[in-house]
């Protein structure tokens, strides 16, 4: 049941109220340092202005990337909503034949790099695709589906990142349970309205968590939007820094940027803090489903089966196609150790992005004042960043202080070497931390908000406080949000790219790294190999995930 | 605890990996925007002759000049690869590269190849032509870079986005050749004529071209031997541009991939015998035939497949010019609208 008492979001009582001033500073201050500082970096090229690029900029430049990108956001963000949560609660809370099987499956367009599913897409359907050569030789039609238009890009982009939506709204719904509907239903409310008026509002943290994120990638976004070439806000930041060397239009673009996803992302959080969302985990526990019969089951399962054959099996076959066309000249021995890469890289860096992102949302619950809340939205804004903006902005502090570093070792102890800090999975790592903090913030935080401040003081009452609560009370109730943060940043690191091209140590390629070869030179049909690989690793969190996700509801 | 200990355990393990090895005496460190696989071939063979590893790591232009600049003094560069003379000349504007004095490299390649300063070195040469639906179009039709602006070709060009850089250089020469207005002319002339909106890469405008969507476009050659290799019926031809006799300056645009010392290379001698070694006649034929490109030495024998494709003049104005112009270029492309 939902129970929003003032007294449930007050701070907690006794021993916690009293380390609970420091601590949570303590803790979310130097995390959050590790995304403030580069964007920092980024943004303190604004103080000398570049007034000619910035002047051409806004004449010729800016007025149709403002509209493109609006349009863009729009239509991404009511797409992955109307994909994301029809489909969460379809597969949460019905039931109809095939729902196990969609359950995973429509998780795996994750798996697939975005700009690689463009690019499959506008391929089948441009005029030199199969459909228009079919259409023009056999029958003289010379039609051609709109692909390369704005609805094109809002269609494949929505079908890319809706699993963020339907991750994080899944997770609400499983959460809320069955019993919230039943107490809905017994007011009086007919079914559909009971999903209007209780289950959507109640699952409004998860779902808004996957829509900030699904929006967050498509503003940052330079590689989908490019094999489209339709140019929006992050074409313009790329254009400045490196089509016209400019870096100070750049940042003011970049800063913009930053500004604009801060504001939005705090206004959310704003709202959110008013209400409780959380629910009794009994009820939840004793979920049963909606049986869908007849026609209903019909639709769930074709309207199911009809995105993931758009998202993942026609992008994915013609990958696969592709993949066996150049198996036998691309795929070596070193393939291994690409694939061994990619899964330590991603590993390490989902366990220490979730884990940082956990001890943020603990800090912000045991201090909810409006600064901590603007420090741990500042701490998750790196996502909204374009990557290799955010990758230089990284590079250059580090790189900073490596070198103090290397003078110091040189002055103090005859140290006469290369970089000390340059090249070493540690700075990878934090990189990853700095871009992808969002990503896990998301689940856990909307997950957080589900465990009641009663459960707090029943387990207080019991002894039970600080380290062993989290370990013994809340990371139990935490584990769907847990796993799902884990599982979407192990597969973004996965498909992760100006980070990882930046900060590999020599030798470390990665999956992700061999597409990169082969995109940036044309090489599509070659591209496929490493990006069916990424595809086919992908599937292991994805797989794991679910599978504890639904242990824990049944 | 096992959880203390698996914490422990992760410790231990980033520790061993993130290890930093010493840099060997005689070893090349080269930060390179070249692809790996275009790359590799040629460091292989260097160190199999000369017994020097060298150890590279790829990424972009932009990326890559940005961590030279922000390693500074410490870089572990010796040697920076690139493509297009825009970004060698933007390097060498940024203080990331060296002067070398060789005498090898200075008779190996042509002077309008190559920095006048000396910093950077064409290694390869890459030709930006057209290239044409033999089914409707004849050769006698075509003639320049220049005319495809002309109104008969109304709905029958296809170009690549402004964005990349082989175009943002095409313009700048033409700014070189006629100056901003006339140039911007041209260049608007283009984009009157598109038949579609421009295509993310050199092989979709072939495909186009190919498919009767549009007779003609501007690509680099390479993409349409690649093309060819795999798809040898495609009704495409190569024609080559610019070829009047009588005009010193007319030529087929070229651009080069290169490569330059870095400003702090820690081992500048073995960075230069590379690159000296880049431009010898066998690393030559490595370099360029991996993908279908033209070596620079101009004495080096062409792959069979891109001498299949004639000889042509080249335009002789130095590379270097699509880098001093290359902002004014973009801006221009921008007002013209051409996205």
């Amino acid at each position: 049941m939902s129970s929003a008492s003032s007294r449930d979001l007050a701070p907690p009582v006794g021993a916690f109220a009293v380390s609970g001033r420091l601590t949570p500073w303590l803790v979310a201050l130097p995390i959050a340092l590790i995304t403030a500082i580069p964007v920092l970096v980024v943004a303190s090229a604004l103080v000398h202005p570049d007034q000619e690029i910035w002047d051409h900029l806004w004449r010729h430049v800016l007025p149709e990337l403002l509209v493109n990108t609006a349009w863009l956001t729009l239509g991404v963000g009511l797409g992955t909503l109307l994909l994301g949560v029809s489909l969460a609660w379809l597969t949460a809370a019905c039931d109809f034949p095939g729902r196990r099987f969609f359950t995973w499956a429509l998780l795996l367009p994750l798996a697939l790099p975005a700009y690689v599913t463009a690019f499959v897409w506008l391929g089948l359907l441009d005029f030199t695709g199969p459909l228009a050569t079919w259409l023009r030789e056999s029958w003289g039609v010379s039609w051609v589906p709109p692909i390369r238009g704005r609805g094109g890009v809002i269609a494949v982009m929505t079908l890319a990142l809706y699993p963020y939506v339907y991750l994080t709204a899944r997770a609400a719904f499983l959460g809320q349970g069955r019993r919230l509907m039943e107490a809905a239903q017994s007011l009086g409310q007919s079914r559909w309205r009971a999903f209007w008026r209780v289950a959507l509002p109640m699952a409004r943290p998860g779902i808004m968590a996957g829509l900030l994120l699904a929006l967050m990638e498509t503003l940052a976004d330079f590689g989908t939007v490019a094999v489209f070439n339709y140019n929006t806000f992050t074409t313009a930041i790329y254009k400045a820094w490196f089509s016209l060397f400019s870096l100070p239009a750049a940042s003011q673009l970049a800063s913009f940027l930053i500004f604009f996803v801060f504001v939005a992302a705090l206004l959310e959080g704003q709202l959110r803090a008013r209400r409780s969302y959380a629910v009794s985990t009994k009820a939840a526990a004793a979920a049963t489903r909606i049986r869908l019969r007849g026609w209903h089951a019909i639709l769930a399962g074709g309207w199911s089966g009809l995105i993931f054959m758009l998202a993942f099996v026609v992008p994915f076959w013609q990958i696969l196609r592709w993949a066996a066309n150049v198996y036998e000249q691309d795929f070596d021995d070193r393939y291994l150790a690409f694939v061994l890469h990619t899964l330590l890289l991603s590993g390490l860096g989902a366990i220490l992005v979730t884990s940082l992102a956990l001890l943020l949302g603990y800090a912000q619950r045991l201090h909810p004042t409006p600064v901590m809340r603007a420090t741990t939205r500042l701490a998750a804004i790196g996502y909204a960043l374009p990557g290799a903006v955010l990758a230089v902005g990284f590079f250059i502090p580090v790189a900073w202080l490596d070198n103090q570093l290397i003078d110091l070792a040189r002055d103090w102890f005859g140290r006469d070497g290369g970089q000390i800090l340059g090249g070493t999975l540690v700075v990878m790592l934090l990189a990853y931390c700095a871009r992808f903090l969002a990503v896990s913030f998301g689940p856990l935080e909307s997950g957080l908000g589900r465990v009641t401040r009663s459960v707090d003081e029943a387990s207080q009452s019991l002894g039970v406080v600080g380290a062993r609560r989290l370990a013994r009370v809340h990371l139990p109730m935490l584990r769907v949000s847990l796993l799902t943060a884990l599982a979407l940043t192990f597969v973004d690191i996965m498909k992760e790219l100006p980070i990882t091209l930046m900060t590999r140590p020599f030798g470390w390629d990665t999956l992700a790294v061999r597409v990169f070869e082969m995109t940036s030179e044309g090489e599509w049909e070659r591209a496929a190999l490493p990006a069916a690989a990424i595809a086919i690793v992908g599937l292991l969190p994805v797989f794991l995930l679910i599978r504890h996700s639904e242990h824990a509801h049944t | 605890m096992s959880f203390s200990r698996s914490l422990l355990a992760i410790l231990a393990l980033i520790a061993t990996l993130t290890a930093a090895p010493l840099a060997l005496a005689a070893e090349v460190v080269v930060y390179s925007v070249r692809n790996e696989q275009l790359i590799k071939p040629l460091f292989d063979a260097y160190t199999r002759e000369t017994g020097v590893p060298v150890k590279f790591v790829t990424d972009k232009e932009g990326p890559l000049m940005a961590r030279l600049k922000a390693e500074g003094r410490n870089t572990p560069a010796d040697l920076f690869i690139t493509v297009d003379a825009g970004n060698l000349w933007q390097a060498a504007q940024e203080d990331l590269l060296r002067p070398v004095n060789s005498k090898v490299l200075q008779a190996n390649i042509p002077a309008h190849l190559r920095d006048p300063g000396n910093e950077w070195f064409g290694l390869s040469v890459r030709a930006r032509t057209l290239v044409y639906n033999k089914n409707k179009v004849k050769p006698a039709d075509l003639s320049s870079y220049e005319e495809l602006a002309n109104p008969k070709w109304k709905g029958r060009l296809c170009l690549r986005s402004a964005k990349k850089v082989y175009n943002q250089s095409l313009v700048a020469m033409l700014i070189h050749e006629h100056g901003e207005d006339k140039a911007e002319r041209i260049v608007r002339g283009w984009v009157t004529n598109l038949a579609t909106d421009p295509l993310p890469d050199d092989t979709k405008a072939l495909e186009a071209v190919a498919a009767g969507l549009c007779d003609v476009t501007l690509v680099n050659t390479y993409y349409y031997g690649r093309l060819m290799e795999k798809q040898p019926n495609l009704p495409l031809a190569i024609f080559w541009p610019n070829q009047n006799l009588k005009d010193r300056n007319a030529g087929v645009h070229v651009n080069v991939s290169g490569a330059g010392v870095t400003r702090h290379a820690k081992n500048e001698k073995e960075a230069v015998r590379l690159l000296e070694w880049l431009s010898s006649d066998k690393a030559q034929n490595l370099y360029a035939d991996v993908n279908l490109e033209y070596p620079v030495k101009s004495d080096v024998r062409w792959d069979p497949a891109v001498a299949a494709w004639g000889r042509f003049k080249s335009n002789l104005i130095n590379v270097s010019q699509a880098g001093a112009l290359q902002t004014k270029a973009v801006m221009l492309m921008d007002r013209a609208g051409y996205k």
